[in-house]
């Protein structure tokens, strides 16, 4: 029975540390480059949003958060020769048709919005994913949310939504609203100090 | 409240099956008749329960702490396949009348989908423990549901008569398709 | 080429298409194929883990004993998801995303295991890769077909390029989860039909 046993155990060992190995090896050899296309989805979503800068907005990135500190985002700062030129925020909500939504907004210095752009979402290909679609988003090219309101007709607001998309477009709008909101209050605090 | 929220949305609106695609092969295999739909889905959701639990333990208590993360994927199928052994095993042994009933499934969902899908869904969408078996509580009552609910249609469809070209497998996946259609209805409900 | 070899290498493209023929791994079929694209990514992922495990498995063969075969076979095939996995994260970050969770679920993909139990623990490495190779292209066309379709009535387009202009209203539920199953019964009905299957 012991010799029986013995040749399965160790033969089924020996695979499972081989393959640990090989595991191991190409972990060791990608760590670097996830780690790389990870933040390089990331710098090209702000590049996208804010246009162009020679700084390193992730040097200088900051954590921002919503008037009632319920949510914490994160803001880059882009510039041209040291001045600012646009800041990107992160944000997000759980709004979406699918759950969750992560936004990358950009915002010119006059605090309108210079464009936005998803960066990960479950919503229904073809009918919510058009919320990251030049149709919706060039109506909100320039779009100051202090003298337009930042919502879905349906809403009373002055965007039109992806139709048959409703529920997405009104999650990305909220998205974008909390980034707003967040940088309004990180603005006002800093005048105030 | 939240709690509420992802158990309805596991059975309804993301329905395991008829929205996400997780364990189609059981599904169509083994939805004949209901009495076996039914004893499927029980087993699925001991073990999917069962699974759940533990990989998430194994999850946060080692690979986490250790940066083990790029070996979910081995670990968990590891602890999913021995598990299905050790069950099948106790079971056997205490309780002949459960085993009888669920034993001819126990081997079939080691490479159900589904089982491994939920725990490894459980981890990216970082559950707390108890948020996390609400959800796989309510991905395999979504399971069974549907999979009842797909029996009791084949149980018709054998004495329907069926254009030539539409027999056997086209048939089956056109109902999964009205079916999943229904389901769609739940859509809009979301936490 | 001998005529087994052919043989080998051509039998999961057609004759034994393992989705269309044989309906194996239906959930990763049905799950990404809302565009050809997506089914393109999928199948070829799928056929890089299948050569691998294949040829794995068949080198091991002659060691493994019966008694532990399946858990060992699950243990390379799980190894080299991972692998699969680690690469695309480093190289196809956008790949990666769109497929999701089905990447991970290669695993207990049935073509994969069923290919390693059927085929490669009793062939030589050389007839397990060519089966590799060509079940993998039979699962690869099946995504891109059912993709194709999908996206074509669903999203008027095919591999991105859009056919329709920006207003009309293509059918969507081709890219919803009813659709697929919908689009899929279609196919196997036509594949039925040529083969005189009924």
């Amino acid at each position: 029975m012991n010799k029986d046993l013995f040749k399965p155990v160790i033969t089924l060992t020996c695979i499972a540390v081989i393959m640990a190995f090989i595991l191991g090896f190409v972990h060791r050899l990608t760590a670097e480059p996830i780690a790389l296309a990870k933040n390089q989805q990331e710098l090209d979503a702000i590049k996208l949003v804010t246009g162009e800068f020679d700084n390193d907005p992730f040097a200088e990135k900051m954590t921002i958060t919503t008037p009632n500190k319920k949510q914490k985002f994160i803001m880059y700062p882009a510039r041209v020769n040291g001045k600012l030129s646009a800041v990107a925020v992160k944000s997000y909500t759980n709004t979406g048709f699918g759950g969750r939504i992560d936004v990358m907004t950009g915002f010119n210095v006059d605090g309108s919005i210079n464009i936005f752009k998803i960066i990960s979402s479950n919503e229904t290909p073809g009918l919510g994913s058009k919320t990251d679609e030049h149709r919706f988003k060039k109506q909100l090219k320039d779009f100051h949310p202090a003298k337009q309101i930042l919502k879905v007709k349906q809403d009373g607001g002055d965007v039109d939504a992806v139709t048959a998309a409703t529920i997405s477009s009104r999650a990305v709008l909220r998205a974008i609203e909390r980034a707003y909101s967040a940088l309004q209050n990180f603005n006002t605090r800093d005048s105030n100090e | 409240m939240t709690y509420l929220m992802i158990f309805i949305t596991g059975i309804f609106v993301n329905n395991i099956i008829l929205s996400q695609f997780l364990g189609i092969c059981p599904f169509l295999g083994v939805s004949k008749k209901i009495s076996t739909a039914f004893g499927m889905g029980m087993a699925v959701t001991f073990v999917m329960t069962l699974a759940t639990i533990v990989t998430y333990l194994l999850y946060y208590t080692f690979l986490r702490p250790y940066g083990l993360e790029f070996m979910t994927t081995v670990a968990f199928i590891l602890v999913i396949a021995s598990l299905v052994q050790m069950v099948e095993i106790i079971l056997k042994k205490s309780s002949p009348a459960l085993y009888r009933a669920l034993g001819i499934f126990l081997p079939l969902i080691t490479t159900n989908c589904a089982v491994l899908g939920i725990a490894i869904l459980t981890i990216q969408k970082n559950f707390t423990l108890i948020a996390g078996i609400c959800y796989c509580l309510a991905a395999a009552l979504g399971f069974t549901l549907a999979i009842i609910v797909f029996a009791g249609i084949r149980e018709r469809l054998e004495h329907t008569d069926i254009p030539p070209l539409m027999r056997g497998t086209p048939i089956v996946l056109i109902t999964a398709a009205l079916l999943s259609m229904a389901f769609m209805g739940f859509a809009g409900i979301s936490y | 080429m001998s005529n087994t070899s052919l043989n080998n290498l051509t039998r999961g493209i057609v004759k034994e298409n393992p989705v269309l023929v044989m309906l194996l791994g239906m959930c990763p079929t049905l799950g990404v194929t809302t565009s050809a694209i997506n089914g393109l990514g999928m199948g070829l992922a799928t056929m890089f883990v299948l050569m691998m495990s294949n040829i794995a498995i068949s080198c091991v063969k002659k060691v493994i004993p019966n008694i532990v075969r399946i858990p060992s076979f699950i243990v390379i095939i799980a190894s080299f998801v991972t692998v699969l996995e680690m690469l695309m994260q480093a190289y196809t970050p956008g790949l990666y995303a769109a497929l999701g969770i089905y990447i991970p679920l290669i695993v207990v993909n049935c073509i994969i295991l069923g290919r390693a139990e059927a085929f490669a623990s009793k062939n030589t490495v050389f007839q397990s890769l060519l089966d590799a190779i060509g079940m993998g292209i039979g699962f690869t066309l099946a995504l891109v077909l059912l993709g194709g379709i999908r996206e074509l009535l669903g999203n008027g387009s095919i591999f991105g390029f859009s056919f329709v202009s920006e207003n009309a209203t293509p059918l969507l539920i081709f890219i919803m989860p009813p659709g697929a199953f919908l689009a899929l019964g279609g196919i196997i009905a036509v594949v039925n039909k040529l083969r005189g299957v009924n």
